[in-house]
């Protein structure tokens, strides 16, 4: 039997297994929008926004361990162009998505029309591929490729961009069963030469670190690595892409690294002669200066991206492949071989690293007139158990919620971690609830942050998500205030949050509850009270210290060695403290 | 160093423009490109020049392998290899200039494919530093117009780039 293109690419997601897509309507998606109403396979989640539905099916993807991809449907133009920052956080975070583009018909293309951009040209630097389907007979086999390409080897997001004339013309319908592309064969398995190398590397050290980032999670290597891990006995961090991949109440989880970690766990970088990274990819606030970077270290690297491999740190041995099956045949090499990890070295070096852990770089002073946002952070860390799905948006609050909250699972951690997208967290939490209709799920954002996507509001009472708002609030662009206080001589340009609205109020304008904490005393019982609304969207306003900066941290130039663990505190000074 | 890399990739519209968009993005030089499609229709031809240190050559293949249009590559500078490039050239030629031309294009083993009563039109293959000997070695002003197909290469041997 015919169907018409817009059918076969409904049909097509349906037989791919697709149960939500988000998305937007508009003229040029218009067949597609009446193939969804003529079916129940798949459900449309209408978002207020197209940035709100690509976060939205960012996040969906990123919670689902199953690896498949979230999918986006958005018309030409305007809904192409407002897709493109929700695809480049994707593509960043290397996120399987399928973004699926309504394009002006055909004999239009390239004449300016009406809600026409060059969806193809735009979105290319941003995707791991894109497609401009010809040919109505070649919907199905794109739509097939598209989730091929999104899923397998380092995940990306994926465009397909669909004229209208294609959707309307009609043939038979066949979706493919198997797939193989002469120029796409990405691959998993590790060799074994280079896995033998890095096991007699990794138990010839003295001083090991086990530094893994969002591979590990997007391959579902966690239980690999933690086993793996155990095994040797040497210490772990993780990236801020990585949380959850690694138990965090593990005492062999020295915490996250970077800019704004942990001092042991960049102290470790620093020191280490053996360093094993997997699924991480050296990024700037990573590293810190690359000149100052790990001057010891002898580095194995483990990636599915050979791009990845030596692009930013020159690495001993290079290991292509996934994360799961590389750990799994390194741990098989460790089983087959007598040699054991020198125990002594072992443990003069995990006194140092406990030396260093002492210092307490993510401690925080909880009393005082005003509420410390780390204060509440921990507190819903503990109210929830340490159980629940966490989106954030992007800044201070970001990163006090990923030292606070205490990760022991992957996938629970949901931020845009490479582009650092505000207005990124409340529709993924959207895409979150929706995937786990049970789990609790909160957004941990701020008052800049959250205004970015908060129209957001009308589809989660649409769809009745009981999401979980708690907002930071302190009146300023927090991370933007605390780089004026330290590099700009306290020039806060631009930085301070005017005219901000009641956020009860506009919570309950959109039919959700709205609560407003002030005092310190208040903050525990509104929490529970939050907690306990089981079937409603809540959003707590939290007004916090707006003095209050993230600490410790690795300053522009600076290395590992560098931090600055609280305010006031010179290089110097910490160093001393450490010998003392 | 300077580095010739050749890539299959699939002959479909906007390839070019993927492998153009990445160095532009990646910030990685272009020295020359040509590209054309292949006696299998399916399949297009590129030769790129590209000028850089060996991690920066290794990051360009690893980056150019990545784009899903790409089916394969190979880097000519790592072995024996054949480089040619065709020039194109107006010439100023006129007295005794038309004879030193003339004998210079002999030199080269160019030959002229157009003349006029003050022009010569030379057509010149060979490596790039061969075509850049015979640019150098007419006089600026007697130069009207070059044009360079960029550089196109395979490798000597047994060394193939095919599927």
């Amino acid at each position: 039997m015919e169907m018409t293109g817009a059918d076969i690419l409904i049909r097509s997601l349906s037989d791919e297994g697709v149960k939500h897509i988000f998305g937007y309507p508009g003229g040029a998606a218009l067949h597609i929008y009446d193939a969804i109403y003529k079916q129940d396979k798949v459900q449309h989640i209408l978002t207020r926004h197209e940035q709100g539905a690509t976060h939205a099916a960012d996040a969906y993807a990123r919670a689902d361990d199953s690896g498949k991809a979230g999918v986006v449907l958005v018309t030409s133009g305007p809904g192409v162009t407002n897709a493109v920052t929700g695809i480049a956080t994707a593509y960043m975070d290397s996120i399987p998505m399928v973004v699926i583009c309504g394009q002006v018909p055909t004999h239009l293309i390239g004449d300016d029309a009406f809600q026409e951009v060059d969806t193809v040209g735009i979105t290319r630097p941003c995707v791991k591929h894109n497609f401009l389907i010809k040919d109505v007979r070649d919907v199905a086999s794109t739509i097939k490729k598209a989730f091929f390409i999104a899923e397998s080897g380092r995940p990306g997001p994926v465009v397909v961009d669909v004229p209208k004339d294609i959707t309307a013309q009609t043939c038979e319908y066949l979706y493919p069963q198997h797939l193989t592309m002469r120029s796409y064969s990405p691959v998993t398995k590790g060799h074994p030469k280079q896995i033998k190398k890095a096991v007699e590397l990794l138990l010839g050290a003295k001083r090991p670190i086990i530094y893994t980032g969002g591979g590990v999670v997007l391959g579902n290597a966690g239980d690999k690595l933690t086993e793996f891990v155990r095994r040797l006995g040497y210490p772990c961090t993780n990236t801020l892409m990585g949380l959850g991949a690694f138990p965090a109440s593990d005492p062999l989880f020295v915490g996250m690294l970077g800019m704004h970690g942990t001092y042991e766990a960049n102290m470790c970088m620093y020191e280490c002669d053996v360093m094993l990274a997997v699924g991480a990819r050296f990024d700037d606030r990573v590293t810190g200066e690359l000149a100052k970077f790990s001057p010891n270290a002898r580095i194995i690297h483990v990636d599915i991206d050979p791009s990845s491999i030596g692009k930013n740190v020159s690495v001993e041995v290079p290991i292509v492949g996934s994360a799961e099956s590389v750990l799994e045949d390194m741990m098989a090499a460790l089983n087959e071989t007598s040699t054991q990890p020198d125990a002594d070295a072992l443990g003069q070096w995990w006194e140092q690293i406990n030396r260093w852990r002492g210092l307490d770089s993510f401690g925080f002073d909880a009393d005082g007139e005003f509420i410390k946002p780390q204060r509440v952070v921990k507190m819903l860390c503990d109210q929830t158990g340490g159980d629940a799905y966490i989106t954030s948006d992007v800044g201070q609050h970001q990163m006090w919620a990923a030292q606070h909250y205490r990760f022991d699972k992957p996938r629970r951690w949901i931020n845009s971690g490479g582009l650092g997208t505000m207005g990124f967290g409340l529709p993924a939490a959207m895409g979150v609830q929706l995937l786990h209709p049970k789990a609790e799920v909160a957004c941990i954002t701020g008052e800049a942050s959250i205004q970015m996507c908060i129209q957001e509001l009308a589809a989660i009472q649409q769809y009745e998500l009981p999401i979980k708002i708690v907002c930071l609030n302190n009146r300023f662009m927090g991370m933007v205030r605390q780089w004026q206080e330290f590099f700009y001589d306290r020039r806060y340009s631009n930085s301070y949050m005017d005219s901000l609205p009641d956020f009860v109020k506009l919570a309950e304008s959109f039919g959700h509850v709205g609560m407003r904490v002030e005092n310190s005393g208040d903050l525990e019982g509104a929490m529970k009270e939050m907690l306990g609304m089981k079937n409603r969207a809540v959003f707590l306003d939290v007004v916090t210290d707006q003095a209050e900066n993230v600490y410790p941290m690795i300053p522009g130039g600076a290395g590992h060695n560098e931090m600055v663990l609280k305010p006031g505190a010179q290089t110097d000074d910490m160093q001393e403290r450490e010998l003392a | 160093m300077r580095h010739i890399i050749s890539v299959l990739l699939e002959n479909e519209s906007g390839a070019l423009s993927r492998v153009a968009g990445l160095f532009s993005a990646r910030g990685f030089n272009i020295e020359s490109l040509t590209v054309a499609p292949t006696d299998d229709e399916t399949l297009s031809r590129m030769t790129i020049v590209t000028e850089g240190g060996g991690d920066l050559v290794e990051q360009v293949t690893k980056q150019l392998n990545k784009l899903v249009d790409v089916v394969k590559l190979m880097e000519l500078t790592e072995g024996p290899h054949i480089e040619r490039e065709l020039l194109l050239v107006k010439v100023r030629a006129m007295g005794s200039a038309r004879d030193e031309v003339k004998r210079l294009v002999d030199i080269f083993r160019g030959r002229i494919v157009d003349v006029t009563d003050s022009i010569y039109t030379v057509e010149l293959t060979g490596a790039g530093d061969k075509v850049d000997a015979f640019i150098d070695a007419i006089r600026p002003e007697d130069i009207i117009e070059v044009v360079r197909s960029g550089v196109s290469g395979i490798a000597r041997g047994d060394r193939a780039l095919k599927l």
